[in-house]
């Protein structure tokens, strides 16, 4: 009996095609950064606003920020001491250039964590992959914020950010 | 028969937890001590000065939010939103039971959104308003 080559090689080929695919889809194509899984960070860094990935900032970032939330972004978002020194711990622990380095690496290439950026908005590979977004879209009544992820990224509560 | 005696058990005991003093009363009795130091001639929260906070457009705070209304809707029935889009439960009592069950985090939101709408902290009066207010609706 002869062994079957071609449909062995074909079916090799097709499994392994669909297994390339599949790990690119679980990893979102580079556009995947695991959401907030602590309650207490969701709860706190979640009702105003999408609880932003740590992956998405480095360390330096994530503790420049709890250390102002007196005013942040414009805000008092302050709480209280124990509860910002549990917040701060997850998110250095899961920032982009800590835990969460696998996903958000290439986010944050290019950017000097010496600098502590703040704004997610203003990375370069952030700018980059939002430079076809017109004006009037950024304005749209559902929109309206720069960090309303989810009104474009439907996903965005469960991590992923594709187009 | 199970299903209308499930049903019947929630109903007692969401009734008991209703006519109970919950954290919400406790809250509103230690600002309505609060209020009477303040000023003896305290006589008792009002919903409708309540109202009034809610919808008072103050522009005091930050230009983004000028009132309450701005994020939480006119209704207070009904949700409301920030303006990075998140969803924002309904303030009235009646459709958001439990809302004001820690009184830490009614503290939280009462320091952070009168700065932002009134560009200082509330009184304990106008707190007891507003969780009189919100208690009716």
């Amino acid at each position: 009996m002869k062994f079957p080559t071609r449909p062995v090689v074909l079916g090799l080929l097709a499994l392994g095609f669909s297994a390339l695919i599949l790990s690119r889809a679980q990893a979102g194509g580079g556009h995947y950064y695991p959401p907030v899984a602590d309650s207490v960070v969701k709860e706190e860094c979640g009702s105003c606003h999408l609880a932003f990935p740590p992956s998405m900032l480095p360390a330096s970032s994530w503790k420049r920020m709890m250390g102002e939330l007196d005013n942040h972004f414009g805000d008092d978002a302050s709480v209280d001491p124990e509860v910002a020194r549990k917040i701060t711990a997850y998110l250095v622990a899961n920032a982009g250039d800590t835990g969460g380095q696998r996903y958000g690496g290439k986010l944050l290439r290019g950017v000097d964590p010496a600098t502590a950026p703040q704004r997610i908005t203003t990375l370069p590979k952030w700018v980059r992959e939002h430079r076809e977004v017109q004006d009037w879209e950024w304005r749209h009544k559902d929109v309206r914020s720069k960090a309303n992820c989810t009104a474009c990224h439907a996903d965005a509560e469960l991590g992923y950010y594709e187009d | 028969m199970k299903l209308r005696l499930a049903l019947s058990c929630i109903a007692l005991s969401s009734y008991s937890l209703l006519t109970s003093a919950g954290p919400l009363e406790q809250q509103l009795a230690a600002y309505a001590t609060e209020a009477k130091t303040a000023n003896p001639a305290f006589a008792g929260f009002s919903a409708a000065r309540g109202e009034q906070l809610y919808i008072t457009r103050f522009g005091l705070g930050k230009p983004d939010t000028p009132a309450c209304t701005t994020c939480h809707g006119n209704d207070p029935r009904t949700s409301g939103e920030t303006l990075t889009g998140k969803h924002i439960d309904p303030v009235a009592l009646s459709v958001s039971p439990g809302r004001y069950a820690d009184s830490a985090k009614v503290e939280k939101w009462f320091r952070r959104n009168c700065n932002e709408v009134l560009g200082r902290e509330c009184t304990p009066l106008e707190k007891g308003d507003w969780l009189a207010f919100v208690g009716s609706r």
